[in-house]
């Protein structure tokens, strides 16, 4: 266990907790990566899976492409996307946002999915239109479902912006990318539990929340 | 082209590279998985103290566990046992959950039904509710072995050579045709090993045919 010791070395040295390359900063930047990359999909992602799921239309399109972007390796594409839009913060944002709606999509569309279609029905016999449909049945009813595609693509988004590092984002992945670079295993090792510290607390707060969440 | 038949026989090196590091943890998570998810299913106490862990093991980010797990086990750093083990670890979390579903949606009447015809409580395990959880089962492990395939990729960062190495190396160079082709093995292996395991559906489960699974 002297790597772990080591690490801890490598966490009370007071020169990595300031400037650019301190732990605040790359961890506020790794936060910011996930809230862009996370807001963006959303907004693409989210009424696009209700359309989905309200309507019943594209659904068999939206399961092959959320199957067939399980396989692309994330390394591959983030690779590829620079060579292909070169360096800057756009090229990794873009490669972040792709991986980050399939799994808000599906949470979407298979959360209206879940509600009982006689209480859809009972809702419009009651003479809602199609928005008050969507809106004060389905979503609230789906909630469940919702949710846990987000917290599916904020997990997911926090893995991959640490491999992002590699293509020069900043964040937590430097201390991992740079310390591989240069054999620094205190680093390393620091830099990964910190991400996996986020990755945990991000995690518990969506079961928290889930859990407040009206089922 | 050119450079895949220069390449050819490094190609097929890191695709074999790749082949064992994503089959090796997908069977032996399932065989990890398989005595859990039975007890999950069984025993409610159980249940959802495992199913938790599951789904936090497979939340934690896969480039940072690849690097903590020698930090914990102390082998080298660059030892590609590193990726069995992270990879093997992410399969149990998926799978336990899976396995223990599986085994929930056997019907309590055909467990009454087997009990009642003399079946011992192991007879009835590997007799009964086995065969009628495979289908369930073969689902989960295709998914699985889908996203290991993609994962192995990742061990390219701390330099466990596999086709994920050629990744790193096109990036380097700046050259797109060595990502592209590589993109397109992996994609390949991932439905090759998909296909496989269907087969082995077949053979090992032929009551589910025309079913889906």
């Amino acid at each position: 266990m002297g790597v772990f010791n080591e690490a801890w070395g490598w966490f009370t040295t007071s020169t990595n907790w300031h400037g650019e390359d301190g732990i605040p900063h790359r961890l506020l930047q790794h936060i910011g990566y996930t809230a862009l990359t996370v807001v963006i999909a959303v907004v693409i992602a989210v009424p696009l899976g209700l359309w989905i799921g309200h309507t019943g239309r594209l659904r068999g399109v939206a399961v092959a492409l959320t199957g067939a972007l399980r396989a692309l390796p994330t390394l591959g594409l983030l690779t590829l996307v620079v060579l292909w839009r070169g360096i800057g913060l756009t090229p990794p944002i873009t490669a972040l946002v792709v991986l980050a709606i399939p799994p808000l999509l599906a949470g979407a569309y298979a959360g209206i999915e879940s509600v009982d279609p006689r209480t859809v029905d009972a809702a419009r016999g009651m003479g809602m239109t199609e928005w008050q449909v969507l809106a004060r049945v389905e979503v609230p009813l789906g909630l469940p479902l919702l949710l846990g595609g987000l917290r599916s693509a904020v997990l997911q988004v926090v893995a991959t912006a640490t491999i992002a590092a590699y293509i020069g984002l900043g964040g937590l992945g430097r201390y991992v990318i740079d310390g591989v670079a240069i054999r620094d295993y205190p680093q390393i090792l620091g830099g990964s539990l910190i991400v996996v510290v986020l990755a945990l607390a991000l995690d518990g707060a969506f079961a928290l929340l889930q859990r407040l969440a009206p089922a | 082209m050119t450079w895949v038949k220069a390449n050819a026989d490094r190609l097929v090196e890191l695709t074999w590279q790749h082949l064992w590091l994503s089959v090796v943890p997908v069977v032996i998570g399932f065989l990890l998985a398989l005595p859990l998810g039975w007890w999950a299913s069984r025993y409610h106490r159980f249940r959802a103290p495992a199913l938790t862990l599951g789904g936090v093991l497979y939340s934690l980010p896969s480039l940072p566990l690849l690097v903590i797990i020698p930090g914990i086990i102390g082998t080298s750093f660059l030892d590609p046992i590193n990726v069995a083990i992270t990879l093997t670890l992410y399969a149990v979390a998926l799978l336990v959950r899976t396995v223990a579903d599986a085994f929930g949606q056997v019907s309590a009447e055909v467990l009454d039904a087997a009990s009642a015809s003399g079946y011992s409580r192991w007879q009835r395990a590997f007799g009964v509710e086995l065969p009628l959880a495979g289908p369930a089962m073969l689902a989960g492990i295709r998914v699985a072995s889908v996203s290991t395939v993609s994962l192995v990729t990742v061990g390219a960062l701390i330099g466990v050579s596999n086709l994920g190495s050629l990744f790193t190396e096109g990036f380097q160079r700046y050259f797109t045709t060595e990502i592209i082709v590589g993109m397109v093995l992996v994609v390949s292996l991932a439905l090759v090993l998909d296909g496989c395991w269907v087969l082995v559906g077949r053979m090992l489960l032929p009551w589910a045919r025309g079913r889906t699974a």
